[in-house]
């Protein structure tokens, strides 16, 4: 039921992208040039305020809001380009195009650098700040607020089941990450956590096979082919995957700490209450037939 | 007889520890019961389908460039010859990653292996064009020299230019080689070709040592040069592509182990090149070993370890090379 109602939150939560501007210190020309700080952009500008997006957030593998981008024109991320823009305001991120950003400034364009969020309560923080810079108080508080009630409603307490994070090339997200509180928050322990990764690192698929999570967690593969995407249908991961309970990919809603990685929770959630379902059998028969799969 | 005996004891024993090292950290018993009565749920899947696989493609990646590597040195009675060497390598790499790019090998398993023994066929056909069956050693290194360059240009062009983004970090791997991950299936698809490859390479044994006679010699002993040149060709190709599909390009093994058994078993071809084998087999294994000590967490690229091992020791044979020829 309250699935149901926070998923209506988060479709509220966007549709505030037509919200009405505030009146002081509004940029009135902003150019986004980093994937994360696009899609909060989109969400919180007023209508016209936003002139361009990066070319990152018209790529699905990426980008929650592909529809949404296909309304802006398109930046590379080049101090030229974005300068011709006569952009009063830029917004980046933290680590990359460092080089764009010293340009920028020098040019005497403001930027605001937003870091990438490593946990839940700085994504929310992003959204007030994105907010801020874009003089859209308000409506950022309001996204912000909801933003956080969603992710409260959505803890699991009780049974914990394990699962594990698995890309290309063995990569994980271990203790310290945005995708870790994920995993937290919806009532799992992390393997990689467990293991002792701190941020991203490398699980040696052996450690994965004897860890056996209940929940595997992959990515999605790229086109052509990859030796590092070829672990990913090794005949021992398949195991894994064939006795786990459920499996997962990540894709665009786990990238960024946008609103958009409620979805993400939600995809979590669904997952372990599943695995609770299976494990009572049919005490709580009404349960499972709303929740399951 | 002995020489091999004792060598094939040292293999069985690196084979046993590359099946017992790994980032698990399990214990003897249990990786033993696993591997063998299928005793332990996750234990069986790491020792049958994570460290089985590794282990057998170590001795047989190390099988096929040992033997390789004396067989040319045989042919072309040239010390520095060696598959890495004078491009064959890098030329089957090429095969593997068009093959893999172009996405034939997705559609046809086959494809992968073929693909890469003909990139290996054409490097040796073009070695020997351009380097001649009595071409000094200046002719042949500079000749593999420009092969390596260009098929190695040409494989990070193939990956820059692929659509997917982890492709382009892979140029490492076709490179300097790993057996990390490696699975079943990657045995199965090269077991066959390397097979038929170890067999054409060791049948031509006797007429190599004939060779050491001479061309005329070898010749007038009733010895088919051209039959000869057609059985190392094919028989490389197949060995050395076979090995590059599965597991990159591993430099300098068969440049080391055909001068660490020589003085072992001799010069003469005819038991060079099954201690060759031997001798590869260990030497790979004991490096796929090493890599897994010296970094458990990382992919360290088998490569690494075999050019810290031979870079030095190419240098030395080139020095002893400069003092004969001066």
């Amino acid at each position: 039921m309250w699935v149901c109602a926070r998923r209506s939150d988060l479709a509220l939560v966007l549709a505030l992208a037509s919200a009405a501007p505030a009146l002081a210190d509004v940029p009135g020309r902003v150019v986004s040039i980093n994937l994360c700080t696009d899609q909060l952009a989109m969400m919180l500008a007023a209508p016209g305020q936003l002139v361009s997006v990066s070319d990152l957030a018209s790529e699905p593998q990426s980008s929650s809001m592909v529809a949404e981008a296909a309304a802006y024109p398109v930046n590379h991320g080049q101090a030229e380009e974005v300068f011709l823009l006569h952009p009063d305001l830029v917004l980046a991120g933290s680590y990359t195009a460092l080089a764009t950003v010293d340009m920028l400034r020098r040019l005497g364009i403001p930027v605001v650098q937003v870091p990438p969020a490593n946990s839940l309560a700085e994504a929310v923080a992003q959204v007030r700040t994105v907010g801020a810079a874009l003089g859209q108080d308000a409506q950022a508080e309001w996204v912000a607020s909801r933003f956080e009630a969603s992710i409260k409603a959505a803890r699991i307490t009780g049974t914990r089941h394990t699962a594990a994070f698995y890309h290309p090339n063995g990569y994980t997200t271990g203790a310290g990450t945005l995708a870790d509180e994920v995993m937290g928050l919806t009532g799992f322990d992390n393997i990689a956590t467990t293991a002792g990764v701190t941020g991203g690192g490398v699980l040696p698929l052996e450690r994965l096979v004897m860890a056996a999570p209940d929940v595997l967690v992959t990515s999605e593969p790229y086109p052509g082919a990859s030796r590092a995407e070829e672990l990913l249908t090794h005949p021992a991961l398949r195991a894994v995957q064939g006795k786990a309970g459920a499996n997962l990919h990540t894709d665009a809603d786990w990238v960024c700490g946008t609103p958009y990685i409620l979805r993400a929770i939600e995809q979590m959630r669904q997952a372990h209450l599943a695995l609770d379902c299976h494990e009572t059998g049919v005490e709580n028969a009404m349960t499972c037939q709303r929740d399951g799969p | 007889m002995k020489v091999l005996l004792s060598l094939s004891l040292v293999v069985l024993a690196l084979f046993a520890a590359s099946l017992l090292v790994g980032p698990a950290g399990l214990s003897v018993g249990d990786s033993l019961a696993a591997l063998f009565r299928g005793e332990g749920d996750a234990i069986v899947l790491v020792m049958r389908e994570i460290r089985l696989p590794r282990a057998l493609l170590g001795a047989m990646v190390g099988a096929v460039l040992g033997l390789s590597g004396a067989a040319m040195q045989g042919y072309l009675r040239n010390p520095l010859a060696e598959p890495g060497i004078i491009g064959i390598s890098s030329s089957s790499a090429l095969g593997a990653v068009l093959a893999l790019q172009t996405g034939v090998a997705a559609m046809l398993p086959l494809a992968l292996p073929l693909a890469a023994l003909s990139g290996a066929g054409i490097a040796v056909l073009l070695i020997l064009a351009l380097a001649g069956p009595r071409g000094g050693a200046m002719a042949l290194i500079l000749a593999g020299i420009a092969i390596s360059a260009l098929a190695g240009a040409l494989t990070s062009l193939v990956l820059n230019l692929s659509s997917n983004p982890f492709a382009a970090m892979e140029i490492v791997f076709w490179m300097m080689g790993s057996l990390a991950d490696r699975s079943m299936q990657h045995v199965w698809l090269a077991a066959p070709f390397m097979a038929a490859g170890c067999a054409l390479l060791l049948t031509i044994g006797r007429s190599l040592d004939a060779l050491t006679l001479g061309e005329d010699a070898a010749a007038s002993m009733g010895i088919s040069l051209v039959r000869l040149r057609w059985q190392l060709v094919v028989g490389t190709a197949l060995a050395v592509g076979a090995s590059v599909a599965v597991a990159g390009a591993v430099g300098f093994v068969g440049l080391v182990v055909p001068h660490l058994v020589r003085p072992l078993v001799g010069a003469r071809p005819s038991r060079l090149l099954p201690a060759s084998a031997l001798g590869g087999a260990a030497m790979v294994l004991a490096a796929d070993v090493a890599v897994r000590l010296v970094a458990p967490d990382q992919d360290l690229k088998l490569g690494v370890l075999t050019a810290l091992i031979g870079a030095p020791f190419f240098l030395h044979l080139i020095w002893r090379l400069r003092g004969a020829e001066a």
